[in-house]
This record gives C-alpha cells, sequence and structure tokens, in this order.
C-alpha cells in the first residue's frame, strides 16, 4: 500500500481525537442500532416463545384461552414410557451420530497432511479444486445425487454392486435402516471432506518451513517429519474445531437427515432436531417446544463446559 | 526440488495417495457427471441403466421440457431473487456492522458485540422461532427469505477481525480530513475489505440458493417456493411428480423420449446444480484465499 501510515499520527492533537471519540460515542451506537434490532426479533425475541412449553398450546387458538400446565410437558418426558422411549431413542440417534462425527474429525487432518505429500502441483491443485464442490451443494441435492445413484431401478451403483453379486436384486439403499449411522457419515465426509481439509491446508502451510530443513538436516525420514513438525503444528487448529463441535453435540442440525429420511429409516436417523420438527408438524406444540428447551439448555452447558475447557488446555477462550 | 531416488517403501506410499486422492475426487464429480450424461441421452437407455460413463443419443428434450413445467419458472424466479437481493443485503450489513464494531469508542460495544456472536451457539428452537415468524406476518412473505440472513455472526466477526488488521492511522488522517464514519467506511474499508467481502458473498449466495428449510416450515402458497424445495417434493412425492408430467403442455414427445419421473427429477436437480457448478470454477480461488486468511488469523 502506497499510504503513508507513520507520518501522519504526530499531528493528531489527543485532546481533540479524544473529544471527537466522545462525541460520537451515541452516533455510532444509533448508526448500529438497526442491526441490533434485527439481532433482537431474529434471534432473541424467540426466547419468549419458550412460555409455550408451560401451556397446553393448540395453534389457532390464542395462548389467553389455553390452560396453564406448569411442567406437565416436562415431566411426560420422564414419566410416560412411551415419551420416555421416544426421547431416550432419539437421543441415542443423536449422540451417535455426533460421537462419529467427533471421532472422524481426525480426516480432514489425515486429508490435508496426505496432499501435502503429493509431488506434482498440478495433481494436488486439481484435488483440491475438485473435493470441494459437493460442499457448496444443499442436502437436497445430496439426496437427488444420492437418489439417482443407489435407486433399485436403475442406479448405477446398485447395478454394478449387483453385477459384483454383492447385493441381491432389489436392494434398497436408502430405505434401509441397517448401517444407516454409517452411511449418513459417509455422506457428511463425502460432501464436507474436502472443504474442511483447506484450514489445515492454511495451517500447514503457515508452519515455518525452516524446520523442516533442520530436521532433514538429521536425516528425518518422511513420517518423522509428519510427526514431530506437522502434527504438533495442526494441534491447536484441530483443538479448536473439537471444542467448538462439543457444544454443538446435541445440534447436528437437521437437514442432512431432514433429505434422507423416509418411513423405513425413520427409527434410527431421527436427531433431536428432526424429532421436534416432526412432533411439531404432528401438532404436539408445547412438546416440541419443551425438548427444543432442554436441547438449548444442555448445548449451553456444553458450550460452558468446552469453554472451561479451553481456558485450562489452551489458555484461551471460546466466548 | 532435489531429484532424489525413490525407495521402494517411498513408491509404494506415493501410488497409494495418489490412488486414494484419485479415487475420492472421483466420487465427488461422478455423480454430476453421471446425472448429466443421463438427463442428455436417450430417456429410454437411461431407463434401462445403459447409461453409465458416456451419453446416447443425445437430446435436450428433458431441458426444453421440464423448464416449462409449470411453477418451475417461478420458482427459479424466487430463488434467483432471494439469491440477490438477501445476499447484497447479508453482504453490506455485514460489512458496515463489522466495521462499527471495530470503533472502540462505541456506547455498550462489547456487550453489543457479544450479544451478537453468542447467538451462534444457542436457538430458541423450532417452534418459539415459527411462532415468532408467524406473529412477525412472515409467513407466505418474501421478506422471511430475506431479513433473518441480514445478522450472520460469522460473517460479522471475519470482517471485524480483518478491519481491526488494518492501520488505524488511515481511518484517522480520513477523519482529521473531515470524513464520516459513512465516509470512512466507503471509501476506505469498503475497498481495503474486497477480499473478504468477496468470500462472504459467495457462502451467503450459495447459503441462500441452498436452503430449503425455511420454505418448508413457513410457505404454504406455492407462488413462494423455491427451485430447491420444489426438488424435495420431486423427490419424495411421486403422485405430483406424474400430476406434472401429466397435466403438462406438449408432454407427448416421440416414444424414445418419453419423459419419466426419473428423468424429471434428474433433470430439475440438474438445473438446480448448474448454477454452482458453473460459477464455483471462478470464485474458487476467493474462497480458499478468504478462509485462509481467515484460518490464519484465527
Amino acid at each position: 500500500m502506497g499510504v503513508p501510515s507513520g507520518e501522519l499520527l504526530p499531528s493528531v492533537d489527543p485532546v481533540h481525537r479524544s473529544r471527537w471519540k466522545m462525541k460520537n460515542k451515541h452516533k455510532l451506537f444509533f448508526m448500529a442500532f438497526p442491526f441490533l434490532v434485527v439481532t433482537f426479533i431474529f434471534y432473541y425475541l424467540p426466547i419468549s416463545g419458550w412460555i409455550y412449553a408451560f401451556y397446553d398450546f393448540i395453534p389457532g387458538i390464542p395462548l389467553s384461552d389455553t390452560p396453564y400446565v406448569g411442567l406437565k410437558w416436562f415431566k411426560t418426558i420422564v414419566s410416560n414410557p412411551t415419551q420416555t422411549a421416544e426421547v431416550l431413542r432419539v437421543l441415542k440417534n443423536t449422540l451417535a451420530m455426533s460421537s462419529l462425527g467427533l471421532i472422524t474429525s481426525i480426516f480432514p487432518v489425515i486429508f490435508a497432511i496426505m496432499l501435502t505429500e503429493i509431488k506434482s502441483g498440478w495433481y494436488r491443485k486439481l484435488v483440491q479444486t475438485l473435493t470441494t464442490i459437493p460442499n457448496f451443494i444443499s442436502w437436497i441435492l445430496v439426496y437427488a445425487l444420492a437418489f439417482s445413484l443407489f435407486s433399485v431401478d436403475n442406479g448405477v451403483i446398485t447395478h454394478i454392486l449387483v453385477q459384483l453379486g454383492i447385493v441381491d436384486e432389489g436392494y434398497n439403499f436408502l430405505a434401509s435402516s441397517s448401517n444407516i449411522w454409517v452411511t449418513m457419515i459417509v455422506w457428511y465426509w463425502w460432501k464436507s471432506l474436502g472443504w474442511g481439509a483447506i484450514l489445515y491446508l492454511a495451517a500447514i502451510a503457515g508452519i515455518d518451513q525452516e524446520l523442516y530443513e533442520a530436521v532433514e538436516v538429521d536425516g528425518a525420514s518422511r513420517f518423522r517429519k509428519i510427526w514431530h513438525i506437522t502434527i504438533p503444528g495442526l494441534i491447536p487448529t484441530f483443538f479448536v474445531l473439537l471444542l467448538l463441535s462439543i457444544g454443538n453435540l446435541v445440534n447436528n442440525g437437521m437437514e442432512q437427515y431432514f433429505s434422507f429420511q423416509n418411513a423405513m429409516n425413520k427409527d434410527s436417523i431421527e436427531v433431536l432436531d428432526l424429532y421436534v420438527y416432526n412432533i411439531a408438524f404432528a401438532n404436539n406444540f408445547p412438546f416440541a417446544t419443551a425438548v427444543s428447551m432442554l436441547k438449548s439448555v444442555v448445548s449451553v452447558i456444553l458450550l460452558f463446559a468446552a469453554n472451561t475447557l479451553s481456558k485450562m488446555v489452551r489458555d484461551e477462550s471460546i466466548i | 526440488m532435489r531429484k532424489k531416488k525413490l525407495t521402494a517403501g517411498e513408491l509404494i506410499f506415493q501410488i497409494m495417495i495418489y490412488t486414494l486422492f484419485g479415487l475420492f475426487t472421483l466420487s465427488c464429480i461422478y455423480p454430476f457427471y453421471y446425472l448429466f450424461i443421463n438427463t442428455i441421452s436417450s430417456n429410454d437407455l437411461s431407463a434401462a441403466g445403459y447409461i453409465k460413463f458416456y451419453p446416447r443419443q443425445i437430446h435436450f428434450d428433458n431441458y426444453s421440457k421440464v423448464l416449462r413445467i409449470s411453477g418451475l419458472g417461478h420458482a427459479a424466479t424466487v430463488s434467483v431473487y432471494r439469491t440477490v437481493v438477501g445476499t447484497l443485503l447479508t453482504v453490506g450489513s455485514s460489512a458496515f456492522l463489522g466495521y462499527l464494531f471495530t470503533k472502540k469508542e462505541m456506547w455498550g460495544r462489547s456487550i453489543w458485540y457479544r450479544s451478537v456472536v453468542v447467538t451462534m451457539y444457542f436457538s430458541a428452537g423450532l417452534i418459539p422461532w415459527y411462532i415468532t415468524m408467524h406473529n412477525l406476518h412472515l409467513t407466505n412473505n418474501y421478506l422471511a427469505y430475506i431479513l433473518p440472513t441480514i445478522i450472520t455472526p460469522f460473517n460479522i466477526i471475519l470482517v471485524k477481525t480483518f478491519v481491526e488488521a488494518i492501520p488505524p492511522s488511515l481511518e484517522e488522517s480520513a477523519s482529521m480530513d473531515g470524513a464520516g464514519y459513512m465516509r470512512v467506511f466507503w471509501s476506505i474499508i469498503v475497498p481495503l475489505t474486497t477480499p473478504i467481502l468477496a468470500t462472504i458473498t459467495i457462502f451467503s449466495a450459495v447459503n441462500q440458493w441452498n436452503s430449503f428449510i425455511d420454505t418448508a416450515f413457513l410457505m404454504t402458497d406455492t407462488k413462494y417456493y423455491t427451485l430447491q424445495f420444489l426438488l424435495w417434493r420431486y423427490l419424495n412425492e411421486s403422485s405430483s411428480l406424474a400430476a406434472l408430467i401429466r397435466n403438462s403442455p406438449d408432454m407427448a414427445a416421440s416414444a424414445a423420449n418419453m419423459q419419466t419421473p426419473t428423468s424429471v427429477r434428474m433433470t430439475v436437480t440438474m438445473i438446480v446444480v448448474l448454477p454452482i457448478l458453473i460459477v464455483y470454477p471462478f470464485f474458487q480461488r476467493f474462497f480458499v484465499k478468504g478462509i485462509m486468511i481467515g484460518a490464519v488469523k484465527g
């Protein structure tokens, strides 16, 4: 940049500057005000809706005309055996898929390390470019692709697998509930692996090259270089991302499961968010609200736990 | 680079990673290619599963017919509209608010900033959100696609971090010359933050184009349906798809190219995915650079 940075500073009179800043204290606030209002409306105002969990609310009838029932809906979660079983089933799905996600979050690290080991530059670039494409399409599109590749009648993969004798004619992958957790994590990584690796590639690029040269002089092997320099260089990034995902353990979103759910796999694919959606659309608003309230409370607790952990381990807080 | 003699182990390792990456890369692009060759091949051959690696009996009937299906054109307009308007507003407000949050003299700055950032981690839940949107009359309303995305905390963090790295003397000298905050924003901040704004633009545009959950929740009137939502319906409701083929004008094509539910599904998928595939190569370097800047800064 051709702008002389240091030269202009001395001419600024400190008293003048602080007065100028004082005058603008409220002006700046008023400039930000409309955006703060939007934040309030779309993020904070909905919290007032938690009140619905304490009423026998039926959509279409004003809240004032519906009976106040206190903790009834929260109690049903623990006292009604069918509800308890349902919630436990959904919780199991949620935690299973989140944990699989956490365990496999090492994948992008491996991907990035291996990619930097590739000698040919154009091949590396090609892989990096093409593997990020799936990240930019919606889950509906992923499902649409899965649908055409795996459909029973004319899916190409089904055809090939039948020809190889691996599956029977007419095997319906998408409607099967066996191994659905694994299938979901495979689709998840298909979509996000290339993209997830970009952060680690950036981190690897940031590692001081002299370190490598130094150990090369000592005759370090490729494996030793990865183990003693690359991996320690990636650990901070990995930790931050891991801690962030702990805060989101019960929030695995719903778009993926919403797209892939059907009558056959519903029992094992329903995560908390999708469950809330499904019971809400069965018109049980108060119960759905109660469940999502508990979910938010658990997330906040997890977030604070991750934050404390982060402060302990890395001396840095997330929020 | 020095040329070193490869040991046997080294050679096996290289072959292994080349193959693994090759296979994964292929798995990432083959589905798109497969869809494409199937939509331009004879529907008969496609239905029988003959089209695997290259197209046969190429025709573009599927596209011309599917694009004429009533509702699809309108849905495309809605998708384009929300992508363009939504992206412009999101990028504009992320840039402006991100810049304002770098001003230490703002009244209550740290409280406001934190209250925006914290929304990344919690949400009131689906039903309270739905009821709020309903009470605000944002159901069956185009504004529901636009307004909630205006504040995206992650974007604001990106801009704020980026602006903080710009030497403060630049702004101070401008303000000494009598430039107000708006003037500084337009003539100094916006030009200097272009890389990060380009990144936000792509993220936000892709998000808008890909959204479908909001349509599923909030819109009951077909006139607000987006392409993604229609695709989802076509994938799940074979009855609506059959009706759609029956009701559309001149669907009686030559027997070989008769549209089947599968061909319509594939074509709609291709129509939804094409804009991203076309735009992607041009912007790839931008967002990779942008996300790397963000990553290095932490």
